[in-house]
């Protein structure tokens, strides 16, 4: 009997101890201010190895989610700020967030010190792969025909995907109706169970699901090297090119050598021509917008999305 | 065929079943404190897994998982805490049942009914997946409503106690779920400007504080121990345990395969799927008078509901790459940058990777039934040996180390605390904490599917026919209609008969 008890309190330790020394042993930590399964977590998860085969260390991934990353955000200035903490950060999420909500946001656009964007998805329109219509200007003529009948699933309100049907209503100037999910999940799975007509989503969703759906029109500059037939908005005559970009940041109080060396080491993963390849076959696409690019890069954001904020109404 | 034989010797190499147990024993461990969840540990985990073979690696996320899905019972039937919210519905007679000094009981049936709903699930998994999934399809926002909204109906039919009072906890429950950001929308709502709101109620936080600050206020007013020991504290009581399943073989089935129906539909979960099992269990019981009270067939009903879940959920998330739930979604996350594609094609073109993850989730199943009753007997003995002194304390501990830990936190712990000086004034005044977190969970869901249907329903200028003229939703109408009126016709049918 004392031996039986022994033996499970010795299983008992050891499995603590595994799982409390696998996160102390870690020297970086990656908040990602989303639940698991997203585009952030992805990406963050293939940089893992690469990191890891660079510098000898891991990162390991924590989740803080809550409010479209806003309960993240509205902390990252109170975390360490040496070099051993980073945070994912999104756009158009950080400038449309204190927009939208003012102070209750928890945080400002100024506050958060990005010293790196590593990827953009771009938007697109999906359908599903039965669906009648093959073009982009099929769906938008069934859509001028029955105004507000096309429906699209997409994930959040006030999200990149909710602005690309905004957007597209007024370049292409047709009525549709915008369905928001909690997640690029149900969204998919709105789209996959024909409960919407399309679907206002990423190119990554159009790689993740295969021939089950066909992507009519992709928000990027060029083709992506992934789908070479699939069209961009602005081959079609509609000049949208959007998107979700994400990077990462540090707090504000974090010193100039501790972003000059995390912009960098972000950078050199994304030099890998192996990690590219792992993000052009998933529809990500690679951008590189270090420390030093920054202040630019955000500048003409904040820009542009307050125009969209002003056509939304958001901003008087 | 052969070359699924030749998976499942792969899947039983010396390391992968090192991995399994390992897994299973670190899940039910994790499980079992309340608020430290399987998503967070698989989370922890899938790094050290890229330096594994993508089978292995898969195999030990999955042993974690099933491990802490069971493990979550532990808490529920010992300290009246669901450790996830798939437990709730096994508080309702496994902590009667443990206060009665049945603990050691109430330990082994839920190992043993665990154990049936997890092979079920992974049986339904291997065998069935594709068809399975397209099913998910079919349900659109219209019926996860409807299903929310039968999730609500047996709230009354299964809570202890005052049914009106059970109500107005769940309108609490709902009222709750509506704080934060709406996800349509956008609105802001009830967030009195702080930013911690937001996000809205974070479910775990006010569930531990809701069920288990109560507990433990109680005890340390109350005299003696904390659960009443048994007469006969030495044994496992198995043969008792699995002759009561064997007496409830179907039940027992049937409570599987409703948690595997439910599981594959994303985002729905085990905790509808427990109580969707237990308000049937109950339903059809004879014994339907002591449901609450210590019936060994509610928990049976609940506990083979929610590890039937684990299988279940992860048919959408390998057939449709859509995860059914958070640790899936983690998963789903591994095997992305495994390289290996989810979709239809996964169980044809990829089948050995597939296969040796399924007999790998089989595996640890099965290994879950021995080490499940041993570690379990180990738990239930020392929760009743430590002196209460020593007790209080540590179980304070780890709901502040659990609420913590959700979101890395500290707003989380103040909630907690917060939600537990409610719960205990609630319970004073009878009411109970589970119809609150169920209006909580659920609120969240039947209006999302609400809203969206409407908007959906208004695009396609048919408003009413979106919200019943389906096929499913009519049936899950129906369902609700008999769960709310049935026991009342009978009532009158009953009085009419003996008058």
């Amino acid at each position: 009997m004392k031996l039986k008890s022994y033996i499970s309190k010795f299983f008992a330790v050891l499995s603590l101890m595994t799982i409390s020394l696998s996160a102390a042993n870690a020297v970086v930590t990656n908040i990602i201010p989303f639940g698991p399964g997203g585009e952030s977590d992805v990406t963050a998860r293939m940089q893992q190895s690469y990191y890891k085969n660079i510098y000898n260390d891991d990162i390991v991934v924590q989740y803080k989610p809550g409010g479209g990353g806003g309960v993240g955000w509205a902390s990252l200035n109170s975390e360490k700020d040496d070099g051993s903490v980073i945070m994912g950060v999104n756009l158009p999420h950080i400038i449309m967030q204190p927009i939208a909500k003012g102070d209750a946001a928890g945080y400002k656009t100024d506050d958060i010190n990005v010293f790196s964007f590593f990827h953009y998805t771009p938007d697109a329109i999906l359908v599903e792969a039965s669906s009648p219509y093959n073009t982009l200007e099929e769906l938008l003529d069934f859509a001028k025909k029955n105004p507000g009948n096309l429906t699209f699933s997409g994930s959040g309100t006030y999200s990149a995907n909710h602005l690309l049907t905004i957007s597209l209503n007024q370049k292409a100037k047709v009525t549709t109706t915008y369905v928001p999910f909690k997640g690029t999940g149900a969204a998919v799975q709105a789209l996959l169970g024909k409960q919407v007509v399309a679907s206002a989503g990423y190119s990554t969703v159009a790689a993740a699901q295969g021939s089950k759906v066909r992507m009519l029109a992709v928000a990027s500059e060029e083709r992506l090297p992934a789908f070479p037939d699939v069209p961009t908005f602005k081959e079609l005559g509609y000049k949208i090119v959007s998107g979700a970009y994400r990077g990462y940041a540090l707090p504000k109080s974090a010193s100039k050598a501790t972003v000059k060396e995390w912009s960098d080491r972000i950078m050199k993963i994304n030099a890998d021509p192996a990690f590219i390849k792992q993000m052009e076959d998933n529809a990500f696409v690679v951008v590189n917008i270090g420390h030093k690019e920054m202040k630019k890069f955000m500048k003409e954001q904040i820009k542009e999305n307050e125009k969209i904020a002003k056509e939304l109404g958001l901003i008087k | 065929m052969t070359n699924i034989f030749a998976d499942f010797l792969s899947s039983l190499s010396l390391l992968n079943l090192g991995l399994a147990f390992s897994g299973v024993v670190a899940g039910i461990i994790i499980g079992a404190l309340p608020g430290l969840s399987a998503t967070m540990a698989v989370a922890i985990l899938v790094p050290f897994t890229f330096s594994l073979e993508p089978s292995s690696g898969l195999i030990v996320l999955g042993a974690i998982y099933t491990g802490a899905i069971f493990g979550g019972s532990w808490s529920a039937i010992l300290i009246n805490t669901p450790g996830t919210p798939s437990a709730v519905a096994t508080t309702f007679d496994g902590y009667p049942m443990a206060k009665s000094g049945n603990g050691d009981l109430a330990m082994s049936i839920s190992c043993m009914s665990s154990f049936v709903g997890g092979i079920v699930g992974v049986i339904c998994l291997a065998l069935f997946a594709p068809p399975l999934a397209s099913i998910s399809l079919k349900f659109g926002p219209t019926e996860y409503f409807w299903l929310a909204i039968l999730g609500l109906t047996l709230i009354s039919t299964l809570a202890e106690g005052d049914n009106i009072k059970s109500l107005i906890g769940a309108c609490l429950g709902l009222l709750m779920s509506m704080i934060g950001v709406a996800v349509i929308g956008g609105d802001m709502r009830m967030t009195w400007n702080i930013s911690f709101l937001n996000s809205g109620i974070e479910i775990v936080s006010a569930m531990i504080g809701l069920f288990c600050i109560p507990v433990i206020l109680d005890l340390t007013s109350m005299k003696g121990k904390h659960l009443s020991e048994n007469v006969t504290p030495k044994s496992l009581r198995l043969k008792e345990s699995f002759l009561i399943i064997y007496r409830k073989k179907f039940e027992t089935l049937r409570g599987a395969l409703i948690g595997t129906f439910i599981g594959i539909l994303p985002g729905a979960g085990g905790s509808i799927a427990s109580i969707v099992s237990y308000g049937e269990a109950k339903r059809s019981s004879k014994n339907k008078d002591n449901f609450g009270k210590g019936e060994p067939e509610g928990l049976i009903a609940s506990e083979t509901a929610n590890n039937a879940t684990v299988g279940g959920g992860f048919i959408p998330t390998l057939c449709l790459g859509i995860p059914g739930t958070p640790p899936d979604a983690v998963i789903l996350g591994a095997l992305l940058v495994q390289g290996i594609r989810t979709g239809d094609t996964l169980f044809t073109e990829q089948s050995s990777i597939v296969y040796t993850f399924i007999f790998g989730l089989l595996l640890a199943t099965i290994m879950m039934l021995p080490l499940g009753l041993l570690m379990g007997r180990y738990a239930y003995k020392s929760i009743i040996k430590v002196p209460r002194e020593i007790l209080i304390p540590i179980i304070i501990f780890l709901t502040i180390i659990g609420s913590y830990s959700i979101q890395n936190n500290i707003l989380n712990v103040y909630f907690m605390f917060f939600f537990g000086l409610i719960g205990w004034i609630l319970n004073r005044a009878g009411f109970k904490a589970s119809p609150i977190v169920l209006g909580l969970v659920l609120g969240q869901i039947a209006e999302q599917g609400f809203v969206q249907a409407y908007i959906i329903g208004n695009a396609q200028d048919n408003i009413l026919a979106n919200y019943f003229a389906r096929p499913i939703s009519i049936a899950l109408v129906l369902f609700i209609l008999m769960g709310l009126f049935l026991p009342t016709l009978k009532r009158i049918y009953n009085r009419r008969k003996n008058a």
